[in-house]
C-alpha cells in the first residue's frame, strides 16, 4: 500500500507539471500574437494580463472568485462525465436550464423565507440540470445514441424552452431580458463582501468549492466512483467484472448535469443583476467549462484551480481591453487546451503502463487468494 | 405552388451548408479521426472568405461569379490549413481528438474577431454585399416546375454542393483511395499491413474535412446575412449531428441534411404555411421540432450505427 500512495503522488505532480507547461506555451503564444499586432504595447499588455487579478487589490481578486464559479461548475460537470469516458457537450443546456429553474424559484416562490429560498433554488436548479442530462444518458444506455449528438440537441431544446419560459413568466420588458434576483433573496455574501470589498464575490464560491469536494469524494471514496473510473479506463473489462454499465452511464451523466445545473442557479442567484437573455445563443459559461475540465485534468479539485486560473486571466483581459481585443484571452485558452491534449496523451501512456502492471499484480493477488479458498 | 417553391428554396439555404460540412466530417471520421472541430473550421473558412470578399468589394477589384469562386477557394485553403492543426495533434501526436477539436473550436472565433478588430480599428463585424443570387438561369429556368424549383432565385453554390455530393460518394465508395480511407477507419492495423500509409490516409481525411468545412462556412453565411460576426450559430455541431444521423454514408447524409433543413425551415416560415399558421401554436414549438425529431429518429436508428470501428482511436504502429 505504501508504494501505491507514493506512485499516485508522483502522478499528480506529473499532471500539474504537464498542465503548467501547456499554460506557459499558451501565454507565450499570446505574447507572440501581441508582439505581431502591436510590438510597442506587447510587453505592457502581457504584464497587465498576468497581474490583472491583483490590479485593484482585493476587489479584483473577489471578482476572480465570482467569475470562477460558473466555469468551475460546468468544468466539474464535464470532468465528471469525462472520467466515465463520455464527453458531456450538453453542459450549456444543463447550465441554462438550471439557471432558469433557480431564478424562477428564487423570484416566484415567495412562500419560501429569504433565508432558505436561495438554497432550495440552487438544489432545484441542480435537479433540473440532472433531468436534462438524464435524457442523453438514457438514450445512450437504451438506444446507443451518441452522447455528443443528443447533448447538442438537448442544448438547443433547453435554450429554446428557457427563452419561452422567460418570456412567459420572468419577462422584464424594459431590458428585454429576464427579471433579476433581488438582493434580499440572493445568495448571502457570508462575509466575503468584507474580505473582498467592491466585488461580486458571494457565498456561491464556497458552495461551488464544496460541490467540487463532494464530487472528489464520490469519485475517489465510493464504489460508484471506482466503477465509474473503471468503466472509463476499459469498458469491456468493467462489464466483465460485473459492473452495470447502463446504470453507471446514466448516473454519471445525471450527476454531471446536477453540477452544471447548480452552477447555472448559483451564477444567476448571486444578486449581481445577472439576467437570462432571450437571444438564441448558448451561454458561453457552458462551453468554457470544457477547457476548465481539461486543464484541471478531469479532477474535481483540479477544476477549482483551473477555473480560478481562467477567471484570473479573464479579469486581466478586461483590463487589457483598451490596448488589445479581449479575444486574446480566448486565443490563449484555446492554445493551452490544444497543448494540454498532447500532455494528456503522455500521461495516458504512463497510466496504461501502470494499469497493466496493476492488473498483473491484482491478478496474482487474486490467484493467491483463490488458492487459499480452494 | 409558389409556397412549395418558397419552402424548397428556404430548405436549401439550411440544408446545403449542413450537407457540405457533414460530408467533410464524413471523410475525417471514415479515416478514423473524430472531428469535433467542424464548427471552428467553418468559422475560419467563413471568416477568410468574407474577409477576402470585403476587401475585393471595397476596392472594386473583383465582382460577381469570379469573386465568389475566388472567395470559396480562399475559404477552402483557410479551412485546410486550420484542420492541419487538428491532424497534426490527432495523427502525429496521438492526442485526444475530442480535446484538440475543442481547442480549435475555442480558438477559431477568437482568432477571427481578434484579426477583424485589429484590422478594422476595433470593429468586430465584417460587412459584405451579397451579389451572387441568380434570378434566373437562362434556358434551364424555363423548364416547367423544375425550373422554378431549382433554377430561379438560386445560388450557384447549390449546384456546386450537389456536385460535391456526387463526387464524394463516388470518391469514398468507388475509388481506391476511398477504399483506403474506409480501411483506415475500420481496421488501421490491417490497412497498414496491406501497405497503406495510415498516417497519410488520415491526413487526407482530415484535410478534406477542412476544405469542405471551410467552404461550408462561407456558403452558410452568404445568403443569410450582410456581415460576418465570426459565428456560424452552432452549424458545425449540427453538421456533426447530421453526419451521425446520416450514418456516415454520403447519400444518407444528404437525406439527413434535407430533413433537418426542412424541419428548420418550418420553424421560421410556419406563418406563411396556411394550415400551420391556423394552429396558433407558439413559435417555440416549431423551433423545437428539428432537435426533438432528430433525437427521436436517432433513438430508433442508433442501434445499427455504422460508426467506423477505429474512429477516434489514434493509430499506434506498435500495436499491430
Amino acid at each position: 500500500m505504501k508504494n501505491k500512495v507514493g506512485f499516485f503522488q508522483k502522478d499528480s505532480t506529473r499532471s500539474v507539471i504537464s498542465s503548467l507547461i501547456a499554460i506557459a506555451i499558451g501565454l507565450l503564444v499570446g505574447f507572440i500574437i501581441m508582439l505581431i499586432s502591436q510590438p510597442d504595447n506587447a510587453l505592457q499588455g502581457i504584464s497587465i494580463l498576468l497581474t490583472g487579478g491583483f490590479r485593484d487589490g482585493m476587489s479584483s481578486l473577489g471578482n476572480v472568485l465570482y467569475l470562477a464559479v460558473p466555469v468551475m461548475m460546468t468544468g466539474l460537470s464535464v470532468a465528471f462525465a469525462y472520467k466515465m469516458g463520455e464527453f458531456n457537450i450538453g453542459v450549456p443546456g444543463q447550465y441554462v436550464v438550471g439557471a432558469f429553474v433557480g431564478l424562477y424559484v428564487g423570484i416566484k416562490w415567495t412562500f419560501l423565507p429569504n433565508s432558505i429560498a436561495w438554497l432550495v433554488a440552487i438544489l432545484l436548479g441542480g435537479i433540473a440540470g440532472a433531468i436534462w442530462a438524464f435524457v442523453p444518458g438514457i438514450l445512450k444506455a437504451k438506444c446507443n445514441v451518441n452522447v455528443v449528438i443528443s447533448g447538442i440537441m438537448m442544448n438547443y431544446v433547453g435554450l429554446l424552452l428557457v427563452i419561452q419560459g422567460v418570456k412567459s413568466w420572468l419577462y422584464e420588458s424594459t431590458g428585454a431580458q429576464s427579471q433579476v434576483i433581488s438582493g434580499a433573496r440572493a445568495i448571502p455574501n457570508a462575509g466575503l463582501d468584507v474580505i473582498f470589498p467592491d466585488s461580486s464575490a458571494n457565498f456561491g464560491f464556497i458552495i461551488a468549492c464544496l460541490l467540487c469536494v463532494l464530487a472528489w469524494v464520490i469519485m475517489n471514496k465510493t464504489t460508484f466512483g471506482y466503477e465509474l473510473k473503471a468503466t472509463g479506463f476499459n469498458k469491456d473489462a468493467a462489464k466483465y467484472a460485473g459492473m452495470n454499465e447502463t446504470k453507471n452511464i446514466i448516473l454519471a451523466l445525471v450527476l454531471a448535469g446536477f453540477f452544471a445545473g447548480c452552477g447555472g442557479a448559483i451564477a444567476y442567484l448571486g444578486g449581481t443583476g445577472k439576467a437570462l437573455q432571450i437571444s438564441e445563443v448558448l451561454p458561453a459559461e457552458g462551453f468554457n467549462g470544457i477547457p476548465v475540465a481539461l486543464l484541471g485534468l478531469s479532477n474535481p479539485i483540479g477544476c477549482i484551480f483551473a477555473s480560478l486560473f481562467i477567471a484570473y486571466v479573464n479579469v486581466g483581459g478586461s483590463f487589457v481591453q483598451n490596448i488589445f481585443p479581449i479575444e486574446i484571452v480566448d486565443i490563449i485558452t484555446g492554445v493551452i487546451v490544444y497543448f494540454a491534449s498532447f500532455t494528456l496523451f503522455i500521461k495516458l501512456m504512463f497510466a496504461r503502463r501502470d494499469a497493466k502492471r496493476e492488473a498483473k499484480r491484482e491478478a496474482e493477488e487474486l490467484k493467491a487468494r483463490g488458492g487459499e479458498q480452494s | 405552388m409558389s409556397l412549395v417553391y418558397f419552402l424548397f428554396a428556404q430548405t436549401l439555404l439550411f440544408a446545403i451548408p449542413l450537407m457540405i460540412v457533414a460530408l467533410g466530417g464524413m471523410f475525417s471520421e471514415r479515416s478514423g479521426v473524430v472531428n469535433l472541430a467542424l464548427e471552428g473550421i467553418m468559422i475560419i473558412g467563413g471568416f477568410s472568405g468574407i474577409f477576402f470578399m470585403h476587401y475585393m468589394q471595397q476596392n472594386d477589384i473583383m465582382h460577381g461569379m469570379p469573386l465568389l469562386f475566388c472567395a470559396l477557394l480562399v475559404s477552402a485553403i483557410a479551412g485546410l490549413l486550420f484542420s492541419l492543426l487538428h491532424a497534426f495533434a490527432a495523427i502525429n501526436l496521438r492526442a485526444d481528438q475530442t480535446i484538440s477539436g475543442t481547442a480549435l473550436n475555442l480558438m477559431a472565433p477568437a482568432i477571427g474577431i481578434f484579426i477583424a478588430k485589429a484590422v478594422q480599428d476595433g470593429v468586430q463585424n465584417i460587412s459584405f454585399t451579397n451579389e451572387f443570387r441568380i434570378t434566373k438561369v437562362p434556358v434551364l429556368g424555363d423548364i416547367p416546375v423544375l425550373g422554378d424549383l431549382l433554377f430561379k432565385n438560386c445560388y450557384v453554390t447549390t449546384f456546386l454542393a450537389i456536385g460535391i455530393l456526387l463526387l464524394s460518394g463516388y470518391f469514398l465508395l468507388k475509388t481506391k483511395t476511398g477504399l483506403h480511407i474506409r480501411a483506415c477507419g475500420e481496421n488501421p492495423q490491417a490497412a497498414d499491413a496491406a501497405g497503406i500509409s495510415v498516417y497519410k490516409t488520415r491526413y487526407l481525411g482530415v484535410i478534406l474535412s477542412g476544405v469542405l468545412g471551410g467552404m461550408g462556412g462561407l456558403i452558410y453565411i452568404i445568403p443569410i446575412s450582410t456581415e460576418f460576426t465570426c459565428s456560424v450559430d452552432g452549424y458545425g455541431f449540427l453538421a456533426l449531428a447530421v453526419l451521425i444521423f446520416g450514418n456516415y454514408s454520403p447519400w444518407r447524409i444528404a437525406f439527413a441534411a434535407f430533413f433537418f433543413g426542412f424541419t428548420k425551415t418550418l420553424a421560421y416560415t410556419y406563418n406563411s404555411v396556411p394550415f400551420l399558421a391556423a394552429m396558433k401554436l407558439s413559435d417555440t414549438v416549431y423551433k423545437l421540432i428539428p432537435y426533438i425529431a432528430t433525437l427521436i429518429l436517432l433513438s430508433f436508428t442508433s442501434k445499427n450505427s455504422a460508426a467506423p470501428k477505429a474512429d477516434g482511436i489514434p493509430y499506434d504502429k506498435s500495436q499491430r
